[in-house]
C-alpha cells in the first residue's frame, strides 16, 4: 500500500462508521462520547512525547486551554458568516474545521515557546516547566477581560459531534501511528533509549524533541477545541493541572509508548470516572497511589511500548503488514541499571 | 521613597520563603539529581503541622515565645520525618531503574500529598485530618505588637522575627554543610555518588539526611510564610513550590549559596514587577524569569554548566 493511501485508509473506513453511529447514538450518550475521544486525543498526543521520545511533559490541560480559547474565538468571530452559493450546513461545518485548525495552531506555537527553552536541557525540567506553563496560563486567562476572565466564554454553537470525536480520534491516532515507524519516530526511539548515544549518532536531538512536543501540543488543542464546542463553553477551571495529570495516569497506566495502550486506558479511565462518581474527593487519591505503587511494580504500564496486536493472544490472527512493523525497545520507564552514579548520571 | 522600601520589605518577606524551600530543591538535586516534585508539599504539610501544633498547645489563647519555638521545632521534625518516608518508600526502591521512573513517582507523591490533604476529615479528634479543602487560618504565634513604620513602610513584626530565623538557619545550613563530616559527606556524594560509597561514605543515609534536612527547612518556610500570611491551603505548595523551584534554577541548581541569592532575588523580582506594574500577572513573573534563565543561562547565576558525560 502505499503511504498515502494508508493514512487515509481508516478514514475512508472510519467517517462513514462514525456517520451511521451517529445516527445511532442516543443524545443521552453524547457526553460519554466526548469524553472519551477527547481523552483518546489527549492521552495519544501525550504519549507522543512522554512514551516516544522520553520526556515528561505535565501540561498537557495548558496547551489544551489555548486551543480550546483560540477555537472558540475563532468560532464567535465566525458566528453567522455565510459564503454565498454554499448551503448553511456547509458553511457552519467549515467554520468549525477553520476554528479547530486555529486552535490547533495556537496551541502548536505555545509548545513551540514552551519547549524550545526547556527540551534543550537534558533532565526533568520539561515537567516542572510545563506543569508551571499550564498554571500560568490558566492565571492569565483568569486576568484577561477579552477572553471573559473567570467566567468563560459562553455562547459557543454546539458542533462537536460524533464523527468529529471519531475524525480527531483517528487523525491522532494515524499521527502517532505513523510518527512511530516513520524517521522521525525513529529518531525519537533513539532520543528515548539514550540521548548521548542518538546524539554522537548525529540525532539532532533538540530539534526532533521540540518538533514532537509542537505536534503534542497542537493535537492537545484540538482536544481542547472539542470540548469547548461540545459543552458550547470555555471556562478556565476545565484545564486545571488535575485534567494534565489525569492525561498523565492515562499514558502512564497503559504503557509509554504504546498507542493502543493510551486509548484502552483512556477508554477504561473515562468509563471508571463516569461510574465512580460518588468516590469523586478520592478519585485524584487514587491516581497518585496508581502511579507510586505503578512505578515500583510494573514501571512500563499495562502494555510497555508493545501495541495491542503484540500480545500472544492476538499474535496468531493474521494481519496487515502495517501492524507488523511495531518498533520495539525498552520502556522509558523500564527497568535498567544506569550505573547509579549520582554525580555524573 | 516609603513606596519603594515598602516593595523592597515586601520582596524580602517573600524571598525569605523562596530561599528556604529553594534550598530544599537544590540539595536534593545535588546528591540524587532528581527534581523532587514533593518538595513544595512538603512546605505545605510544615505549615498544616504549625497549625495542628499551635492547637494543640493552645498558641491561639496564650501566644508565647517558647510555645512559638516549640511550634517551629516540631513541624520541623515532622516535615523531616515525611521527607525521610518519602525518599525511604518511594525513591530509594527506583534509584537505580530509569531516570524516568523516580520522577513519576516523585509527582505522585506530590500530588497524594495535594489530594490527600483535600480529603474531608477521617479523624475528628484530637485534631481533625486531614484538613479538607477549604483554607484554614493559621494562628499568630507570638504577640509582638504594632508593626514597625521606618520612614513611612509598615513592616510587620513578625516579618523581622522570620526573616531572622530564616537567616540563623541558613548560616546554619552553611556551617552543616561546609564545617562538619555530614556535609563533608554529603558533597561527596553530590559529586560522584559511587566512588563516595567506595571511600567508606554511607550513601543511604546521607541521602536520607540530605532530604530531612531540606524537608525542615521546608517546614520552617511553611511556618514563617503562614505567620505572615496566615491563609494555609492543601494547594499552597503548588505555586509557592513552582517558584521556589525557579529560584533554585535562578541561583544554579545544585549550588547552596545559589538558592538563598536566587530567592531572595526572585522575590524581589516579583514584589517589584508587580508592585510597579500589574499584580494581576503576579504569577506569570516566576515564570517568565524561568523561560529567561533556561534560555540564556541554564546553569543559573552560581551553577557551573557541566558537559554529559557516558
Amino acid at each position: 500500500m502505499k503511504p498515502v493511501l494508508r493514512s487515509l485508509l481508516p478514514f475512508l473506513v472510519g467517517i462513514p462508521l462514525l456517520a451511521i453511529a451517529q445516527a445511532l447514538i442516543p443524545p443521552e450518550y453524547f457526553l460519554w462520547i466526548v469524553a472519551i475521544g477527547v481523552n483518546i486525543v489527549l492521552a495519544v498526543s501525550l504519549n507522543v512525547v512522554n512514551g516516544f521520545t522520553g520526556q515528561f511533559s505535565l501540561g498537557h490541560a495548558g496547551f489544551m486551554a489555548v486551543g480550546a480559547y483560540s477555537a472558540a474565538k475563532v468560532s464567535l468571530a465566525l458566528a453567522g458568516v455565510r459564503v454565498p452559493g454554499l448551503p448553511e450546513v456547509v458553511t457552519d461545518e467549515l467554520a468549525f474545521a477553520v476554528a479547530l485548525a486555529s486552535g490547533m495552531g495556537a496551541a502548536a506555537l505555545a509548545g513551540l515557546l514552551v519547549g524550545m527553552p526547556s527540551l534543550r536541557l537534558r533532565g526533568d525540567y520539561l515537567a516542572i516547566v510545563t506543569l508551571g506553563f499550564g498554571e500560568i496560563i490558566r492565571s492569565l486567562i483568569e486576568n484577561t477581560t477579552v477572553l471573559g476572565e473567570a467566567l468563560g466564554l459562553q455562547g459557543l454553537p454546539k458542533r462537536t459531534n460524533v464523527v468529529w470525536l471519531g475524525v480527531s480520534a483517528l487523525a491522532t491516532i494515524v499521527m502517532a501511528r505513523r510518527l512511530a515507524v516513520s524517521t522521525q519516530g525513529r529518531a525519537l526511539f533513539a532520543i528515548r533509549e539514550d540521548e548521548i548515544a542518538a546524539e554522537a549518532m548525529g540525532v539532532d536531538t533538540t530539534g526532533y524533541k521540540v518538533r514532537a512536543f509542537t505536534i503534542s501540543a497542537a493535537y492537545a488543542g484540538l482536544a481542547g477545541g472539542l470540548v469547548g464546542h461540545a459543552i458550547q463553553l470555555v471556562t478556565p477551571a476545565m484545564f486545571t493541572f488535575i485534567r494534565s495529570f489525569e492525561v498523565v495516569v492515562m499514558v502512564v497506566l497503559g504503557g509509554l509508548g504504546s498507542v493502543t495502550g493510551s486509548i484502552v486506558s483512556a477508554i477504561v479511565l473515562g468509563v471508571a470516572i463516569e461510574k465512580l462518581r460518588s468516590l469523586e474527593q478520592y478519585r485524584m487519591v487514587i491516581y497518585s497511589l496508581l502511579l507510586i505503587v505503578l512505578m515500583l511494580l510494573r514501571p512500563q504500564g499495562i502494555f510497555g511500548t508493545r501495541e495491542l496486536w503484540d500480545l500472544r493472544l492476538f499474535r496468531r490472527l493474521p494481519r496487515p503488514r502495517a501492524l507488523a512493523a511495531t518498533p520495539g525497545g525498552a520502556s522509558p520507564t523500564a527497568v535498567r541499571d544506569e550505573g547509579g552514579r549520582g554525580g555524573q548520571a | 521613597m516609603a513606596e519603594l522600601l515598602q516593595h523592597l520589605v515586601n520582596g524580602l518577606s517573600l524571598g525569605t520563603i523562596y530561599a528556604l524551600v529553594a534550598l530544599g530543591y537544590t540539595m536534593v538535586y545535588g546528591v540524587l539529581k532528581l527534581i523532587n516534585f514533593a518538595h513544595g508539599d512538603v512546605y505545605m504539610v510544615g505549615a498544616f503541622a504549625g497549625y495542628y501544633l499551635g492547637a494543640v498547645l493552645g498558641t491561639d489563647r496564650r501566644p508565647n515565645v517558647g510555645k512559638a519555638a516549640l511550634v517551629t521545632m516540631g513541624a520541623m521534625a515532622i516535615c523531616g520525618a515525611l521527607g525521610f518516608v518519602i525518599e525511604r518508600f518511594a525513591y530509594r526502591p527506583l534509584r537505580h531503574r530509569a531516570r524516568l521512573t523516580a520522577l513519576i513517582t516523585a509527582i505522585g507523591v506530590s500530588f497524594l500529598l495535594e489530594f490527600g490533604f483535600q480529603l474531608n476529615p477521617l479523624v475528628r479528634t484530637p485534631i481533625e485530618f486531614p484538613p479538607g479543602p477549604a483554607p484554614r487560618f493559621f494562628p499568630a504565634l507570638v504577640d509582638l505588637g504594632p508593626p514597625l513604620e521606618p520612614l513611612g513602610a509598615t513592616v510587620q513584626r513578625i516579618d523581622v522575627v522570620g526573616f531572622v530565623v530564616a537567616i540563623v538557619l541558613m548560616l546554619g545550613l552553611q556551617w552543616i554543610v561546609y564545617r562538619t563530616r555530614f556535609g563533608v559527606a554529603m558533597r561527596a556524594v553530590s559529586f560522584d555518588s559511587q566512588i563516595a560509597g567506595l571511600m567508606g561514605i554511607p550513601v543511604n543515609r546521607i541521602i536520607s539526611g540530605t532530604f530531612m534536612l531540606g524537608a525542615a527547612l521546608a517546614a520552617a518556610a511553611g511556618i514563617i510564610n503562614a505567620s505572615s500570611r496566615p491563609r494555609i491551603e492543601p494547594l499552597l505548595g503548588l505555586m509557592s513550590g513552582l517558584k521556589a523551584f525557579v529560584a533554585a534554577v535562578l541561583g544554579g541548581i545544585g549550588s547552596v549559596p545559589g538558592a538563598m541569592v536566587g530567592g531572595f532575588l526572585l522575590g524581589l523580582v516579583e514584589e517589584f514587577v508587580a508592585g510597579y506594574t500589574s499584580s494581576r500577572y503576579r504569577d506569570a513573573i516566576a515564570f517568565a524569569v524561568l523561560i529567561l534563565v533556561l534560555l540564556v543561562r541554564p546553569e543559573g547565576l552560581f551553577g557551573k554548566g557541566r558537559v554529559e558525560k557516558v
